[in-house]
């Protein structure tokens, strides 16, 4: 028979972009992140690293071997879920309690629901929460023991724990000044300090059309409008002009804001598939982020911001669903109230 | 099996109101972060539903049909009462551990349902039967999910730090919120898986429905007398 008499619903022409050639997308551009991971807290990160992935990749044939279904790890994505786990870790998590952050990330968030596509928030950063509560002291432990591939032993606070002991600006006397942020030589978690790296990463995700900006820019936009208003150094508390705009930009570049909008709120299953609604989506991020950072009792909240906004997601598609092409506005409303 | 085996059976397994009927969710995911409050508030309710039942069942033709709810609402609270008092003279560090979930057994559903469901239909020894079944049920259930939470969550049993000891590390989660629903949702799956081997083993157990108590095998016939005489 020839392919012209083929007959089926639409769409009729694909593009050849498979679940795979993202996931491994994703995973490449992981990978400055990664590398300086391992420049900045030791082969340990490293070792961490695989834990988590053969953690969530066993997890995964394991929960297909018994509930009968065919392995779905070739899709790659439980190798991203375990890469974006392990560097929301710090270096020094034992290995056993990353093990149960892969396993309740696979297991619990994602192929209970369903396997990918199907889970109703992001794995990896529900996994992160699961370990924030779980082993509260171990996952915000940020002092290395062994030194870096720089010599460095990390000691002190995180610069965003810094940050908010200073009232949120990079005083003279704090470890960390904006140029340390953006290269990344500061204590935190494995993949988010370094904001050069994420930018390289988010770049290659970007150019490849992984991701379109709508979600980073307004999540990075609103969070930075908010700390603009409402935070500590703030135009509403009468601080000095560039200290706002310096106190905003440390806000930015500290902590896990930057891996959060580009890597984890982009996520394809948890985030809204309408334009506006992604750029909702990301304001709902923003804006949570800064409460939790101005008003909660943790400096950071990115994941917990991320994973809230993510049950909206179902809602705000409701309210941005598109007008069908040649229906004007007015009927459509008419009919809704009819 | 005879008629009061059976209300044992039925409460226990078949009809368990913690994994299969979902009655009493409130006291289940709130007071079981330790097996001991788990085992506390199950025996605490089921002395208050054998009681409730066998006097409900007692008064059932003097109660009028259209006032049985309040009625049965004073039945029950006199007993809770009086289970307070006794709890807090003689366990005062468990009443202090379940707090404001004593009083709230007044409103526990799985009292109200068995009232409704079948004291109020049944004589009094089926019905006090019934209640040690429910509240058997329930205290095992509550005692599970609390015994699960404290491994997980506190390396201990029943308060012996039998895990800590050997080096344990305790994953805080499990006596917090989200351990309990984390739990509850397993055990309940786990029993799902169980009861449906059983029904392709070819014995069927009475599915739960709608109606308050969940408990149709027993009160269909009921169920149009009662509708009978609210017209």
């Amino acid at each position: 028979m020839s392919e012209l008499l083929h007959v089926s619903s639409a769409p009729h022409v694909r593009a050849k972009i498979s679940t795979n050639r993202v996931m491994l997308c994703v995973i490449i551009a992981m990978l400055p992140t990664m590398a300086f991971g391992i420049y900045n807290f030791g082969f340990r990160a490293l070792l961490l690293v695989a834990v988590t992935v053969l953690s969530c990749v066993i997890s995964e044939t394991v929960y297909n071997l018994i509930a009968k279904k065919k392995n779905t790890i070739g899709d790659l994505s439980a190798v991203v879920t375990g890469m974006i786990l392990a560097l929301n870790m710090p270096v020094t998590l034992p290995l056993w309690e990353a093990v149960i952050g892969g396993i309740f990330a696979i297991i619990v968030v994602k192929m209970l629901f369903g396997g990918l596509g199907q889970n109703f928030m992001n794995p990896a950063l529900a996994a992160r929460c699961f370990l924030l509560i779980a082993f509260a002291e171990d996952m915000s432990n940020f002092k290395t023991e062994t030194a870096n591939f720089a010599g460095t032993i990390y000691s002190g606070a995180t610069p965003l724990a810094e940050l908010e002991s200073t009232k949120g600006i990079l005083a003279p006397w704090n470890q960390y000044q904006l140029e340390d942020l953006f290269i990344g030589t500061t204590p935190g978690t494995i993949g988010e300090t370094s904001v050069l790296c994420l930018l390289i990463g988010a770049l290659i995700l970007v150019l490849t059309k992984t991701i379109s900006l709508r979600i980073p820019l307004s999540y990075l936009g609103s969070f930075a409008v908010f700390m603009f208003v409402f935070g500590a150094n703030s135009i509403t508390s009468g601080a000095a002009i560039d200290t706002v705009f310096t106190s905003v930009l440390a806000q930015l570049m500290a902590g896990g804001i930057m891996f959060g909008a580009f890597f984890m709120a982009t996520d394809y299953a948890t985030s809204p598939i309408t334009r506006k609604g992604q750029i909702l989506f990301g304001i709902c991020c923003g804006v949570l982020t800064g409460i939790f950072r101005c008003f909660g009792g943790s400096p950071e909240g990115v994941s917990y911001a991320i994973i809230l906004s993510n049950l909206f997601v179902p809602l705000i598609e409701k309210i941005t669903i598109p007008r069908a092409f040649g229906i004007p506005k007015k009927s459509l409303k008419k009919k809704e109230a009819a | 099996m005879n008629k009061y085996t059976e209300r044992l059976y039925n409460g226990i397994i078949k009809e368990n109101p913690t994994f299969v009927l979902m009655l009493g969710m409130c006291p289940t995911l709130a007071v079981t972060s330790s097996a001991i409050n788990g085992l506390g508030m199950g025996l605490s309710t089921t002395v208050v539903l054998i009681f409730s039942n066998l006097i409900i069942s007692l008064f059932r033709k003097r109660i009028p049909n259209s006032v049985r709810i309040p009625a049965f609402i004073v039945i029950v609270a006199s007993l809770v009462t009086i289970v307070e008092f006794l709890m807090k003279a003689y366990f005062q560090s468990l009443s202090d551990a379940l707090g404001v979930y004593i009083p709230l057994i007044v409103v526990n559903c799985i009292i109200l349902g068995r009232a409704e469901s079948y004291a109020s239909k049944n004589g009094p020894i089926k019905s006090a039967f019934d209640g040690i079944g429910m509240g058997l049920g329930f205290t095992i259930g509550l005692t599970l999910i609390g015994l699960i939470r404290e491994i997980l969550g506190a390396g201990t049993v029943f308060d012996m730090p039998l895990l800590k000891d050997l080096g344990y590390t305790p994953i805080a989660i499990f006596t917090r919120a989200p351990g309990a629903f984390l739990v509850l949702a397993f055990l309940v799956a786990g029993m799902n898986i169980v009861r449906k081997k059983m029904e392709a083993k070819g014995k069927p157990l009475a599915k739960p429905s709608g109606c308050i108590s969940g408990d149709c095998a027993n009160c269909s016939s009921h169920c149009e007398n009662s509708t009978a005489e609210n017209k």
